[in-house]
């Protein structure tokens, strides 16, 4: 369970987050919605311990262990992982090399055994498949010349690869196509089960047509000011965020 | 009261008044007034210091000042050979050919000790070489003893070929100068994989002419991989000749202080140059890749994309120069150095420089320098893998990027190899 306290965070002096409450039952998956530059990248990059945000109080727990004094590393060997809004170009970094390099760090912080070429890339083709990506892709640089709606889908191979606990997607829909959205939803739906917990921010309720939420909370001006059901997703669709702020 | 060793200029002058009738080819005139020439021009000027233009950023005082005695005349104990990456392999040791660690038979072409084979070398020795402008040109002009003497024939694919020279460490410091001449005739070609390992505290000055004829192809690979007590300064003079490509590619990481310096002239139409490197330096070293290309004809294309990773306080430099002749139309030159700083005390001096007088030319140059980029970083990290492994992949990243141009796939792997060979030892010190 993801659990965060009256978490506040800023960015060269300037408070973005400005105490955030929120609990992600492990086995639940949690919406985030909110207008641009509300502090959702920044909630998601606080998290997973991106240098440059200054933690100035409240508390992050991750099944009850305090994440936000860990390096980034140690938190994806707790269990976190964060899809990226931006995923990272890396040339001359091959996808294979990588995604091997990442999961055999994972299953080496879990005590499990490291998994050689062969047993690696049966895995992973596995996967990719599941995700309807062509096997190429594993052979080129990291999200090099991937367009938008590929990054987004190594990102879900990464997860499905990786198999963490608590997963946070920040706008993993963005830039896919229809088709494309189906596959990836299907691939987190795939991860959902009594030990796995999600926190999936995104801008648009149709993604949680695929998805969808036990809870979804709006995130404006750096807090949460208002929580509820999936149908708080359609009402937003309705009446955009206006009617929130007027509420709150 | 002992008369003090005389070090730097004046050592290697009275090294050269003391050895001149000893010398290999002593008793050839020819070679008699290219020696002595080569000692007038050095001692006229001596050692460059850092006001001479081309030695702006690199220091050869620690040079200069020490005193070098010659390589020991035998070595004797096992010597640690590197492992071949061609069956065909010419070694050097302390800068004097070893036949009987050589082996060269089958090979199609002429590949001997220059030392011996002087008499063949009299029309090419000392053809490209400035001793008048480059003062370690001139030193090794002066002392040189041996080298390798390569003569493909037209037409002839000479294959594969190994260049291993090697140092012994004789408990004092010395120095050796290397004297290599190539020639590719016309329509002929040779890949050519140098490698230079060793111990103890010497001077190599290797100075090289090679002379690329219409349409021929020398691929040359470069491994300065001496340890960090050796100091390498290699010159290089190449001459292309029309439809001709002299492809350079070299890994310098390891010695205090490497040079690696590069005059390459595009002699005919559509001849190609490509120069291309990494070069690596831990704390304490410098490393200095300093290039100058001379457009003489219509059509020809040059490539040049160094690399250079600094950590600790080392010190890097790039100096390129790109001269275009008016005669030189439809030039086609690229220059790219890109600099990677591993920690904030590392520096690196870039200088680019065209000098163009044709008209209708295509010229471009670019620089980076930077640090690891975080994001970068961050990503890799994020997906469980620990710090020091993350950057280890990004530097590895970022020099095998390098060598992705390089087409032989032995020169590639042995590359390759070397880069990442350094790139451990960094890790371990760290
Ligand atoms: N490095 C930075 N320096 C200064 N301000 C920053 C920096 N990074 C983010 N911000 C600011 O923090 C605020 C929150 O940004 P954040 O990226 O978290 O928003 P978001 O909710 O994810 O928006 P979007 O929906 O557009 O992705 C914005 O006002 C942004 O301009
Ligand atoms: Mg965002």
């Amino acid at each position: 369970m993801l659990r965060i306290e009256g978490l506040t965070a800023e960015i060269d002096g300037k408070e973005i987050l400005k105490g955030i409450d929120l609990e992600v039952p492990t086995g639940e998956v949690h919406a985030i919605m909110g207008p641009n530059g509300s502090g959702k990248s920044t909630l998601s990059y606080v998290l997973s311990g991106r240098e440059g945000y200054e933690v100035t109080g409240g508390s992050a727990t991750l099944d009850g262990v305090d994440i936000l004094a860990m390096e980034p590393e140690e938190r994806a060997a707790a269990g976190l992982f964060l899809a990226f809004q931006y995923p990272v170009e890396l040339p001359g970094v091959g996808n294979v090399t990588f995604l091997r390099t990442a999961l055999n760090a994972i299953r080496k912080g879990r005590g499990e055994s490291e998994l050689d070429a062969m047993q690696f890339l049966k895995l992973a083709r596995e996967r990719m498949k599941a995700l309807s990506m062509p096997e190429d892709m594993l052979k080129r640089g990291v999200n090099v010349g991937f367009s938008g709606g590929e990054k987004k889908r190594n990102e879900i191979l990464q997860m499905a690869l990786l198999q963490p606990s608590m997963a946070i997607l920040d706008e993993t829909d963005s830039g896919l196509d229809i088709d494309a959205l189906k596959i990836v939803s299907d691939g987190v739906n795939a991860m959902r089960g009594p030990n796995f917990s999600a926190l999936v921010i995104t801008h648009y309720q149709r993604l949680l047509d695929y998805i969808v939420p036990d809870r979804v909370h709006v995130l404006m001006q750096g807090r949460i000011v208002k929580s509820g059901g999936p149908e708080l997703a359609q009402e937003l669709e309705a009446q955009g965020y206006g009617a929130v702020q007027n509420a709150a | 009261m002992t008369a003090p060793v005389p070090t730097g200029a004046a050592g290697f002058l009275a090294r050269y008044e003391g050895l001149k009738d000893h010398l290999p080819g002593a008793r050839k005139p020819w070679l008699n007034t290219l020696r002595a020439d080569a000692a007038v021009h050095f001692a006229a000027r001596g050692f460059p210091t850092r006001r001479v233009e081309q030695w702006k950023y690199t220091d050869l005082a620690p040079v200069a000042q020490a005193h070098f005695a010659e390589p020991l005349t035998m070595v004797e104990g096992a010597l640690a050979l590197p492992v071949p990456n061609a069956a065909h392999r010419a070694v050097f040791v302390d800068g004097r050919f070893r036949p009987d660690l050589s082996a060269l038979e089958g090979l199609p072409f002429r590949a001997v000790g220059l030392a011996q084979h002087l008499n063949d070398a009299e029309t090419f020795l000392g053809s490209l070489a400035k001793p008048e402008s480059e003062p370690l040109a001139a030193l090794n002009t002066m002392l040189f003893e041996d080298g390798l003497f390569i003569d493909v024939p037209d037409g002839v694919d000479g294959g594969l070929l190994e260049l291993v020279s090697i140092t012994v460490d004789p408990g004092r410091p010395f120095a050796f100068h290397p004297r290599h001449l190539f020639r590719l005739g016309a329509g002929a070609s040779l890949t050519l994989i140098e490698t230079a390992t060793g111990r103890g505290q010497c001077l190599h000055n290797p100075v090289f002419e090679i002379d690329v004829a219409e349409g021929a192809t020398l691929t040359h690979g470069r491994m300065l991989q001496e340890e960090a007590t050796v100091f390498h300064l290699s010159t290089i003079y190449a001459t292309i000749a029309g439809g001709g490509t002299y492809d350079n590619f070299t890994v310098a990481a390891g010695p205090r202080l490497t040079r690696n310096e590069i005059h390459a002239a595009l002699t005919g139409p559509k001849a190609a140059c490509h120069m291309n490197g990494a070069q690596m330096a831990a704390d304490g070293q410098h490393v200095d890749t300093t290039t100058a290309l001379d457009h003489a004809a219509p059509d020809c294309a040059s490539r040049q994309t160094y690399k250079t990773v600094l950590a600790g306080r080392a010190r890097g430099v790039f100096q390129g120069k790109i001269l275009v002749r008016r005669e030189a139309q439809k030039t086609d030159g690229y220059q790219m150095n890109q600099a990677l700083l591993l920690s904030e005390d590392a520096e690196i001096d870039s200088k680019p420089q065209l000098e163009i007088y044709a008209d209708d030319v295509k010229c471009s140059h670019g620089a980076t320098v930077g640090a690891l980029d975080a994001d970068s970083l961050f990503y890799l990290r994020a997906r469980g893998i620990p710090e020091s492994q993350a950057k280890a992949m990004l530097v590895e990243a970022f020099l095998h990027e390098a060598v992705e141009t390089v087409s032989d796939e032995t020169l590639r792997g042995a590359l390759t190899r070397a880069l990442d060979a350094w790139w451990s030892r960094q890790g371990q010190a760290a």
